[in-house]
């Protein structure tokens, strides 16, 4: 009984209202209000009372404590990162921003982290492939509030934010250089800042000028010939380049949005204002959000994602390499040296739950991308791990579909939206920018 | 000129109808929680009912979105803590089509039939299961866990 009064509110504008229309007494009024008659007047104001009540928005209790779990208030501080033990030093997280900016970073000069993840643009490059030296073959990913994912990269092929960022320093479509140009170019520009945050540098006096496992044929061959005091010399200063480039990223966070004004309102149990007033088709789409078209099972908690990896059945793009997403990431992610459980993590193993609880066999992991965070998403398209879908209403029409994966199985089912209902889900999409 | 009692009857058909659109709106409602509710017992008899098993998080209660410990205390039928057993754990979301986001292991023998196990993550809220396939030396069972988020 305790759930009446929501539920009438809920259901009397869909049913009361059109049933009222409906009535053929209530016609008969509308003649005697003309003549003046007092207490057929008092019966219509005592209805227009009543149907203006149902014309309120109103939540039901679940719907409130949701909308308040994805509001950016309910987002905890970060947590410290101790593999990495530079992760709140400022001084580290300066010359990260200092290299994340540096075109010298790279194999030709021109390519810098930034070139990919732009300042202005929430960190990201509007294009359907991040290009680098060359084109790569996935969508730049935005950065805002990445320090709190477990896994990085669509397919979560790097368990840590610095060792993902040694990935593209060598990758030869990325920024593609090798590991001792890198370690010599910091010792040379940056050696007095390097050694007061990680200590003495090695002598790099009989270390090859280019050399890199990972490399054109002559780097790794280089690289083999180097012993391995000297591997692990250079290794050590290209994590401590992780390392910083980790301590800047973590202060990039996300902006307060629209929606988040006015889930702290409802959640005040006050009135929105200015901005922070929801239209009756935001309002819609933020029901269908978190309840019919279940959209808030996967894009859950203050940065809509849970960190996880789902196959949606977003289709292939014909030019670019086979992409099976997450059941290839595994074995990468074991493979590298600078992961958790590696030989350049501070700290104890106690923090490489992930890495060691993930899961490494499962058919579900084929074609699984991460689930991205959905803020401010409507600022950048296009979407999906390669770019697949140029507006959101593109989306949206996809998850209405629903098709079935070229490889695996989506997790996703055809849901059934009129066309309102779609851009009601798209109008509040763009509630989730400033 | 509509003398009074026409209003009247009018006002009372009105009310009339409104009372019925209520009763409707009362008597269609969803029934909330939608679907049957999971048992969520966190003591339950293993499928062959060769073990009573009872397993809750070690912290106290299950959280969203983190790596946990659980604790699995086994018990044959007669009450004596099951020593010497292995545990596999799988599971995910009955209702979604997606198993567990980590793939739990037993990683320490507490004592008294007491048993870790590492790495339980809920990504979502919900219902979860989990199946823990027990292996003792007086033989193996299957114990099925709703945990509802
Ligand atoms: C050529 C463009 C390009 C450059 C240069 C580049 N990135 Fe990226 N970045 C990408 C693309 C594309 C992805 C997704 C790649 C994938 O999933 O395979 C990505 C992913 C990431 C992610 C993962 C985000 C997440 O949510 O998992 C981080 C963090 C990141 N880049 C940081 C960096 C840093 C730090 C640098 C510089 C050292 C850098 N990137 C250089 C294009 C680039
Ligand atoms: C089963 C989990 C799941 C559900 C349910 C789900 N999503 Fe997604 N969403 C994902 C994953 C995973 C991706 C990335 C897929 C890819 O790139 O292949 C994604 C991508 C997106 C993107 C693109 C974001 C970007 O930056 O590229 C949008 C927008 C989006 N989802 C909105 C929605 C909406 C709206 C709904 C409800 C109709 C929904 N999602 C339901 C998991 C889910
Ligand atoms: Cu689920």
């Amino acid at each position: 009984m305790r759930r009446f009064p929501a539920q009438f509110q809920e259901k009397c504008v869909t049913v009361f209202r059109s049933e009222l229309r409906k009535n053929k007494s209530l016609e008969r009024f509308r003649v005697s209000v003309k003549n003046g008659n007092a207490p057929g007047i008092a019966l219509i104001l005592l209805l227009a009372v009543l149907v203006a009540g149902c014309e309120r928005p109103q939540f039901s209790e679940a719907e409130k404590r949701t909308i308040a779990s994805l509001a950016l208030n309910a987002l905890p501080p970060l947590k410290p990162d101790t593999t990495n033990r530079y992760a709140d030093d400022p001084g580290a997280a300066a010359l990260g921003a200092t290299l994340f900016f540096d075109f010298t970073l790279s194999r030709n000069g021109t390519v810098a982290c930034s070139t990919c993840h732009q300042i202005g643009q929430q960190f990201q490059d509007g294009l359907p492939q991040g290009v680098g030296v060359a084109r790569t073959n996935r969508r730049t990913q935005p950065l805002a509030g990445v320090a709190y994912s477990p896994w990085l990269f669509w397919d979560g092929r790097r368990d840590s934010l610095w060792a993902q960022a040694l990935v593209p320093l060598e990758n030869p479509l990325e920024q593609a250089g090798n590991r001792t140009a890198y370690a010599r170019y910091v010792k040379a520009r940056f050696g007095e800042r390097y050694e007061r945050i990680f200590g003495p540098l090695p002598d790099f006096s009989n270390v090859p000028a280019n050399a890199g496992p990972l490399g054109s044929a002559t780097e790794q061959s280089a690289w083999n010939g180097m012993s391995g005091a000297q591997h692990d010399d250079i290794n050590r200063v290209f994590a401590n380049i992780g390392k910083a480039l980790a301590a800047f990223q973590r202060s990039i966070n996300p902006k307060e949005a629209r929606f988040d004004r006015f889930a702290a309102v409802l959640a005040a149990g006050g009135e929105p204002q200015d901005d922070a007033v929801f239209s009756p088709e935001e309002i819609q789409g933020l029901k269908l959000f978190i309840g019919k078209a279940s959209c808030s099972t996967c894009h859950n908690g203050p940065l809509f994602t849970d960190h996880a990896f789902h196959n949606t059945g977003v289709p292939p793009v014909a030019d670019l390499p086979p992409d099976r997403g997450r059941v290839d990431a595994v074995a990468q992610v074991d493979a590298d040296p600078f992961n958790c459980l590696g030989a350049y993590r501070d700290g104890g193993p106690e923090a490489c739950g992930e890495l060691k609880f993930m899961v490494r066999d499962k058919p579900e992991l084929i074609r699984a991308y991460k689930t991205p965070s959905l803020r401010a998403v409507a600022g950048r398209p296009p979407y999906m791990h390669a770019g697949q879908f140029g507006s959101l209403e593109e989306v949206v029409a996809h998850y209405a579909k629903a098709p079935s994966s070229v490889e695996g199985v989506s997790e996703v089912h055809p849901l059934r939206l009129s066309e309102r209902e779609r851009a009601a889900l798209v109008a509040f999409l763009k509630t989730l920018s400033p | 000129m509509a003398p009074f009692w026409r209003y009247l009857i009018a006002g009372i058909g009105l009310v009339a109808v409104v009372l019925g659109v209520l009763a409707v709106v009362y008597m269609t409602a969803p029934s909330t929680p939608p679907a049957a509710a999971p048992e969520t017992g966190q003591t339950r008899g293993s499928e062959k009912g060769m073990f009573v098993a009872t397993f809750v998080p070690q912290d106290g209660t299950a959280k969203q979105n983190e790596l946990q410990d659980w604790v699995l205390t086994l018990k044959t039928a007669a009450g004596k803590p099951v020593e010497n057993a292995t545990i596999e754990v799988s599971g995910g979301m009955p209702q979604h089509a997606h198993g567990l986001p980590t793939s739990p292991k037993m990683t320490d023998y507490l004592g008294d039939g007491r048993y870790r196990i590492s790495g339980v993550k809920f990504s979502m809220s919900g219902w979860w299961q989990l199946k823990l396939g027990i292996s003792a030396p007086t033989g193996s069972d299957t114990v099925v866990f709703n945990i509802v988020l």
